[in-house]
């Protein structure tokens, strides 16, 4: 590992060792937060008790299918707004702003619509996610050279082998980090909607924690989360890195 | 040493061809090239030098069937060229057009792997074309971890293996430095004889074009015609040495003289005809 990432490690490790002498030396009162090794202890007890992983599950599962209707969706939305310069004209200034607004404020709309169900959060988890997906299509999609257009009539390759063989490849950086937005996106969206109203999950069942002063459960379903959203960011980071190095495209 | 006596019968021609761009959304139409007529005879190697602008990728596009002239016939092997790029014709373009999410080998496999050619043919090909480009100890590499020289080599190589009997290099050394150019010359000059393509090499270069080809076209500025065609009369076996002939700088010199008041126009002077 490289310096800086040893460096990452460390800091990461001595806040949270500061946290936990700071919650056994009663700095901060129990009440408020439990010390780190109690919210793993908790969280592996939870776990293994089953008791709640069917709610775990059942986010994830939501959580998988906003990303993957997403990543489909808005790749397949990006490309047609793509063949479409008058469309894209126009839409132009809502794709700008569009994580500008706050989506949430139509969380209610939905409910009222399709009921307290997980359609609104799936929902709810596309509308946030999608929109980045489209923007990297739309971006990867410019960025295909135009002299590959060339090279496909020089080895007549028809209209579908251009776009499957050369442009999708040549794209395909730019739909990963859209990939990898996409599902953050979608986290966020679906957790973010449970926590507001949602009849069951895990943030309805953090936010079940909370009003009823369970800081064990609380915190240990809340590392979970951030655990599940670290790995699974750093491993989409790690792969878009090789992709990105590969192709001599600078990323930070 | 033979004198090149390239044969006679015509490769490709372009007889009366003009190009005009039409204008879009309220821009002018550019005429960008011709009328020109042109007769590349079988295994002969042509430069085409002329100031930028001058039409330069339009007449290569048009000889390769990749744009329709406006007016004027295109042939390649007595048949006419109809809005596709007929068989047998390779390109390489301006542009670096490698693939950079595959390997170099890959990169080279991908027209013979397309046309469904047996594994253990291409394999061969592709080793042979990488091998003789100079690039077998980078077959496993990234066009991304080459220098801009390499890329276009592994874009010379993808062309190679088709087995081309017409070769169109567009500005192929345009971005390397004049030393690196000369040795890349060599290169072009050794895949003529082994391949006993015909080439059209289109550069900016007017040693470039001197050293490396049996008749050169000297371009006007836009719309670009032939104002002068020069035969060399170098022996088949030539390479950059010849730059130290005597009749090179006087090759140099006549295209300089077609070329100056053009390049000159091209800049934006006007009315300096050459002397
Ligand atoms: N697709 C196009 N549409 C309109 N004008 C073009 C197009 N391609 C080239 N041109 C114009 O045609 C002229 C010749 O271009 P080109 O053949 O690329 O010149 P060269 O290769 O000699 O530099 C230039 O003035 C260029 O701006
Ligand atoms: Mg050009």
């Amino acid at each position: 590992m490289s310096r800086v990432g040893w460096i990452r490690i460390a800091v990461i490790a001595i806040a949270i060792a500061l946290l936990e002498a700071s919650c056994r030396l009663g700095l901060i009162d129990h009440r408020v937060v439990i010390p780190p090794s109690e919210m793993a202890d908790a969280l592996v007890h939870l776990l293994i008790s089953g008791q709640d992983n069917d709610q775990i599950l059942r986010t994830f599962g939501i959580v998988v299918l906003a990303a993957v209707i997403s990543a489909i969706g808005g790749f397949a939305l990006g490309v047609i707004i793509h063949a479409l310069p008058r469309v894209r004209q126009s839409l132009d200034p809502f794709f700008a702003t569009y994580y500008a607004v706050p989506i949430f404020i139509f969380y209610p709309v939905m409910i009222v619509i399709f009921g307290l169900s997980a359609i609104p959060i799936v929902l709810m988890g596309v509308a946030t996610a999608i929109v980045a997906m489209i923007i990297a299509t739309l971006n990867g999609l410019d960025r295909v050279p135009q002299v590959l257009t060339k090279v496909a009539c020089v080895h007549r390759m028809g209209r579908i082998a251009t776009a499957l063989l050369l442009k999708l490849p040549a794209a395909a950086p730019h739909l990963f980090t859209g990939l990898k937005l996409a599902v953050s996106y979608a986290f966020i969206g679906v957790i973010a909607s449970e926590f507001i109203l949602a009849p069951a999950g895990l943030g309805r069942v953090i936010s079940d924690a909370y009003t009823d002063f369970d800081n064990r459960k609380m915190y240990a379903l809340m590392l979970l989360l951030i655990i599940v959203a670290t790995v699974v960011n750093m491993f989409l980071h790690a792969v878009d890195q090789h992709l990105a190095e590969r192709r001599g495209i600078g990323k930070a | 040493m033979s004198v090149a006596v390239p044969g006679e019968d015509i490769h490709a021609s372009l007889s009366d061809v003009t190009r005009v761009y039409p204008g879009v959304a309220g821009t002018p139409a550019v005429h960008a090239l011709g009328p020109v007529d042109l007769k590349l005879k079988r295994g002969e190697f042509f430069a085409v030098v002329g100031p930028s602008g001058c039409g330069k990728t339009t007449l290569l596009e048009v000889l390769a069937g990749l744009q329709q002239a406006t007016a004027g016939t295109v042939t390649f092997e007595g048949r006419p060229i109809a809005g596709k790029v007929p068989d047998g014709i390779g390109v390489v373009f301006q542009e670096d057009a490698s693939f950079p999410w595959l390997t170099v080998w890959d990169n080279a496999a991908f027209g013979l792997r397309r046309n469904g050619v047996d594994p253990a043919k291409i394999r061969r090909r592709v080793d042979d074309a990488l091998a003789f480009m100079g690039l077998t100890d980078f077959a496993r590499a990234y066009p991304a971890q080459l220098s801009g020289g390499m890329r276009q080599r592994v874009c010379i190589s993808r062309t190679l293996v088709l087995q081309p009997r017409l070769i169109l290099l567009d500005e192929p050394f345009g971005a390397l430095d004049a030393q690196t150019r000369l040795l890349m010359g060599d290169e072009v000059l050794r895949l003529w004889r082994r391949t006993g393509a015909t080439i059209l090499l289109i550069t900016h270069a007017l040693d470039e074009a001197a050293m490396l080809s049996d008749r050169i076209g000297a371009m006007s500025a836009r719309p670009g015609r032939f104002m002068e065609i020069v035969a060399t009369g170098w022996p088949r076996e030539r390479d950059s040495k010849i730059v130290s002939d005597a009749g090179f700088g006087e090759i140099t010199g006549r295209l300089w003289d077609n070329l100056r008041g053009e390049s000159m126009k091209s800049l934006g002077h006007s009315g300096v005809a050459a002397g």
